[in-house]
């Protein structure tokens, strides 16, 4: 068995219209900005894919990653916690012209509807939100005298994750907070995506070590010196690069 | 214009009450400033929603790793003893009662505990974070905030009249002015400003303060 992919083009050939994508990362921590930008690249020579629901803690920043996903028309629905970022320029302008969805998750709740669609688990209950307009029309049942907030999973028809190390068989490590909601989605996607900085062989990673098995990956593809969303905009850049 | 505490000054007192061996979540923003203000021989450790339990402060500028950063999306540090973790373990960290401590900003906080700090309205773009999830599974949820707004409004109200964030949340309030607990549906007023009047200070105040017990002076070093 071997998962790895060519490219990050083939890594994203089989995205369709109208699919749900989760993206991992927390700001740009954990950013999968290369496997967006493939899909990018797609949308541009072929038209495809488009009005997808994309699953991410935040709505972008600045001009690249997501928030070019967005800029380039791909995104008809955003499930998130927190859309604001330092330049949230692109999605607010977008959302305050009715012209994309926002649900907001509150970032907990976010977190394990994902883990709940990977783990098998229809709907949990959490004290999350009780009482609150993102609670409205919720299910509420009172457990031990406290009320709690009926929520269902969440699941995706793909995932674009970024780890860190990855062998042939999708075992994965992660780099420091850049971990955030990778691990999750991997588990919560039919298809699950990963860049990593470097594939190895199996058993060059320790076992111990393992934080994603590799039953959740279904394809790699090495990325060896990755882009960090904050380098990119701190030096204004824009994706895709606009005609001088 | 009464005088009042600086958002640095209110960190310091929250600090005050934070006990060696803690687990601290601190809201982005004014209370993250409480971890700089650790009493000697108390070391709290630091919760962020992202996943790190553990880090230190910010980085040199130009030392910055992206992978390593807050809530607040700054730049951290790891030091010995740091431990990373998805976001589905950090949040049950946070819901299942394992903090011992978070303290978060707000607009308003009622004498029932409610708190309302995520939206200001049904204008612009909503973002709620982590602050829905905070709020509960905390032993403490705590406050830090000026006494009234820009506009001289109280803060402290009987009901809020903003979004709620949680319901019966909040167990003390560390103003610009005093520090007062929310106990029975009330506000117990433990500290104030050694300047300030009980009628000044309620005058300030959109629900009654009750005083059951002896009303300290809230004292603060110059920082």
């Amino acid at each position: 068995m071997d998962k790895t992919i060519g490219s990050l083009a083939l890594a994203v050939a089989t995205i369709g219209d109208g699919m749900t994508v989760m993206i991992g990362g927390f700001g740009g921590s954990g950013a999968p900005v290369e496997l967006i930008h493939a899909l990018i690249d797609r949308f541009l020579a072929t038209g495809h894919p488009h009005d997808l629901t994309v699953v991410n803690n935040n709505a972008g920043n600045g001009h690249v990653g997501l928030a070019a996903l967005i800029e380039a028309g791909m995104v008809r629905k955003l499930i998130c916690s927190f859309p604001r970022s330092a330049d949230p320029v692109v999605f607010t302008e977008r959302y305050l012209a009715g012209r994309i969805d926002l649900e907001l998750v509150p970032q907990g709740t976010l977190a394990e509807r994902i883990r709940a669609g990977g783990a098998g688990i229809p709907a949990f209950y959490t004290p999350t939100g009780h009482g609150t307009d993102l609670a409205k029309g919720k299910p509420v049942e009172v457990f031990d005298g406290r009320p709690y907030v009926r929520e269902r999973w969440l699941k995706a028809d793909v995932a674009l994750v970024k780890a860190h190390l990855g062998d042939r068989l999708g075992n994965l490590t992660y780099r420091m907070a850049a971990r955030n909601f990778g691990p999750l989605m991997c588990m919560a996607a039919a298809r699950t995506i990963v860049q990593v900085s470097r594939i190895v062989e199996p058993g060059q990673i320790d076992p111990e070590a393992v934080v994603t098995p590799g039953i959740f990956v279904q394809g790699l593809v090495e990325v060896p010196v990755p882009a960090q969303e904050e380098d990119l905009n701190r030096a204004g850049a824009r994706y895709p690069r606009v005609a001088e | 214009m009464i005088a009042k505490l600086s958002p640095t000054q209110m960190a310091w007192r929250a600090a005050q009450d934070i006990d060696d061996g803690a687990y601290v979540n601190l809201g982005i923003g004014f209370p993250e400033l409480v971890a700089r203000f650790q009493p000697p021989g108390r070391q709290a450790i630091f919760h962020t929603e992202n996943g790190i339990l553990g880090f230190g402060g910010a980085p040199h500028p130009g030392e910055e790793d992206w992978d390593l950063i807050n809530a607040g999306k700054k730049a951290v540090t790891i030091k010995p003893g740091t431990a990373f973790f998805h976001h589905a373990d950090s949040f049950a960290m946070v819901r299942g009662g394992h903090l011992d401590v978070a303290i978060l900003g707000a607009y308003e906080v009622a004498e029932t505990g409610d708190l309302a700090n995520w939206s200001t309205g049904p204008k612009g773009v909503p973002a709620v974070g982590g602050a829905m999830d905070l709020v509960h599974g905390a032993r403490r949820v705590a406050v830090m905030t000026d006494h009234v707004t820009k506009d001289g409004k109280p803060k402290l109200v009987a009901r809020c009249t903003l979004p709620l964030t949680g319901v019966a949340c909040v167990t003390r309030v560390y103003s610009s002015h005093a520090v007062i607990d929310i106990e029975g549906g009330h506000f117990v007023l433990r500290e104030k400003l050694p300047g300030l009047s009980l009628d000044d200070l309620q005058s300030l105040t959109g629900a009654e303060l009750r005083t059951p017990g002896p009303v300290g002076d809230l004292i603060v070093p110059e920082l």
